[in-house]
């Protein structure tokens, strides 16, 4: 064969929808599955999630290239350990391949992604153009944000567009894909097939407004939400308080964010660079005194999963592990967060046109 | 330098009932605006808006004027234009993540609800870049009065 074989089976790690039935030829790993009563779109994240199940999504840095093979390896080191792999977008405005770009290749081959739309650079012309051509890629999850300003990032000369915001986002997708027009009324041909996501960052003031802001996002549209790094648990457990008592985890999945952290000047860094991250002085008191900082950040990041794992109401975590790519399958696989689950592996078969020459 | 501003979150409930008067005065007027044109006022109106609201609240003039769903705090003095806020960056002391000086627009506003009474945050809708510049008031005028015609 020609690796296109599934190794899992049953219905989460269930196959394309239509395989080839008369012709002989390869089925098609990149077609969406099977609708389901109750989902709105046809990929594997929300079928993970409706069916119960933790789930775990981790964050792909869009390459500085224009080699599809950057995504590729990128992509490689994921498959088959979690459920959806984010694209950012420009993040921390800085500027890279599009989330629509890394999207469309990796759903061509067969991977779920997570399509990150950021307000401050596309108005609502643009946005609502780019999830028609993503949903026509096969792209079944879109994450909306606002996006850091551009003060922040490589082009600081740059325009910020900020024409919608993270809300009016979800708001104008939900009647492109509910009521099948765009925002201005006009009709669409075929209304995208879409699973809606939206950021939150339970550790940034002002505290209180938190859940009901998650609120909003939800009455906006919002049907998962991937949360900022999370390093204090505390605050999250009070936050998930609060959460619980308006019902909000019934009615949207929350992943929360986590990562392993390099060192404590790295941890130091993010904490006065990286808008939006909270890391409390223990944290970084606790690798500055490791022997070796990076083992600790990752054991660290093991116990923070084991312990969000156990707070009612989550249904996953989002590993954010930039430049340590490559220890995500440690963790999940140390933390046992999928608990004897295996998430689809695409094992993906890459044309040979966009391969590396020898 | 936003000791205005601050001073109008704080006195956000004054502010909003005064408001609830001066709309009724406005609709009072209606007609006599009708009689002089709407057109022809929108230039002076704007000049006097831009003024009044420019000194409370640091006003931006885009036309539609959201102040009474966020607690009197100008959510167009947000850098990332947030109608819908805050974001997730805001820093731990509540000031902004790319105006480190200023105090989170949004972090204002969820005061200023709570002078108001708590629970006058809205969902707001994409806003309509064609107001810019233009007289929010004469816009509520003209809705009103348009309201009262049906």
């Amino acid at each position: 064969m020609t690796g296109l074989e599934r190794p899992g089976t049953g219905p989460l790690n269930e196959g394309p929808a239509f395989p080839a039935m008369k012709s002989p030829g390869p089925i098609d790993p990149g077609a969406p599955l099977e609708p389901l009563p109750g989902h709105s779109s046809r990929g594997r994240l929300e079928r993970v999630l409706r069916a119960g199940e933790f789930a775990v999504t981790a964050e792909l840095s869009p390459p500085d290239s224009a080699d599809p093979m950057d995504v590729f390896d990128r992509a490689a080191i994921f498959d088959g350990w979690v459920d959806a792999i984010n694209a950012t977008d420009g993040s921390g405005a800085n500027c890279h391949m599009s989330s629509l770009g890394v999207c469309a290749l990796l759903t061509r081959v067969g991977y779920a992604t997570v399509m990150q739309i950021s307000a401050r650079d596309r108005n609502r012309i643009a946005i609502q153009g780019d999830v028609l051509s993503a949903a026509a890629m096969g792209v079944a999850n879109i994450l909306c944000l606002t996006g850091d300003g551009v003060e922040c990032g490589d082009h600081p000369q740059a325009q910020p567009v900020f024409d919608l915001d993270c809300m009016t986002t979800l708001a104008v997708l939900s009647t492109m894909r509910d009521e099948g027009t765009f925002a201005s009324g006009r009709r669409l041909d075929r209304a995208p097939e879409l699973f809606l996501g939206a950021a939150a960052n339970p550790f940034a003031p002002p505290f209180d407004y938190r859940p009901l802001r998650l609120r909003r996002k939800i009455e906006a549209g919002a049907q998962f939400v991937q949360t900022q790094y999370c390093f204090d648990i505390p605050r999250l457990e009070r936050y998930m308080e609060r959460v619980r008592d308006l019902g909000l985890h019934e009615k949207c999945f929350i992943l929360v964010g986590v990562g392993p952290l390099a060192s404590a000047r790295a941890a130091r860094w993010i904490r006065s660079h990286v808008p939006g991250v909270h890391i409390p002085d223990a944290v970084v008191d606790r690798l500055a005194g490791a022997a070796d900082a990076r083992e600790e950040g990752k054991r660290l990041c093991v116990e923070l999963i084991q312990r969000i794992r156990d707070i009612e109401g989550i249904s996953g975590i989002h590993l954010m592990a930039y430049r340590q790519e490559e220890s995500v399958a440690w963790i999940i696989a140390e933390s046992d967060v999928l608990k004897g689950r295996t998430p689809h592996a695409v094992h993906p078969v890459i044309p040979d046109y966009m391969r590396r020459k020898a | 330098m936003w000791s205005m501003r601050d001073w109008s979150v704080r006195h956000a409930h004054h502010l909003a009932r005064l408001y609830v008067v001066f709309e009724h005065l406005m609709v009072v007027v209606g007609p006599l605006v009708r009689l002089i044109g709407h057109d022809r006022l929108e230039r002076p109106v704007a000049a006097v808006e831009r003024t009044i609201k420019g000194t409370l609240f640091d006003c931006r003039m885009c036309g539609a004027c959201v102040l009474s769903s966020t607690g009197m705090s100008c959510p167009r003095n947000c850098p990332k234009d947030l109608l819908n806020g805050p974001c997730g960056g805001v820093r731990a002391d509540g000031t902004c993540e790319i105006l480190p000086d200023m105090t989170c627009v949004w972090v204002k506003a969820v005061e200023g609800d709570r002078n108001m009474g708590g629970g006058t945050i809205a969902l707001l809708p994409a806003s309509d870049h064609r107001l810019v510049r233009r007289s929010s008031w004469l816009r509520v005028l003209r809705q009103r009065s348009a309201e009262r015609a049906r």
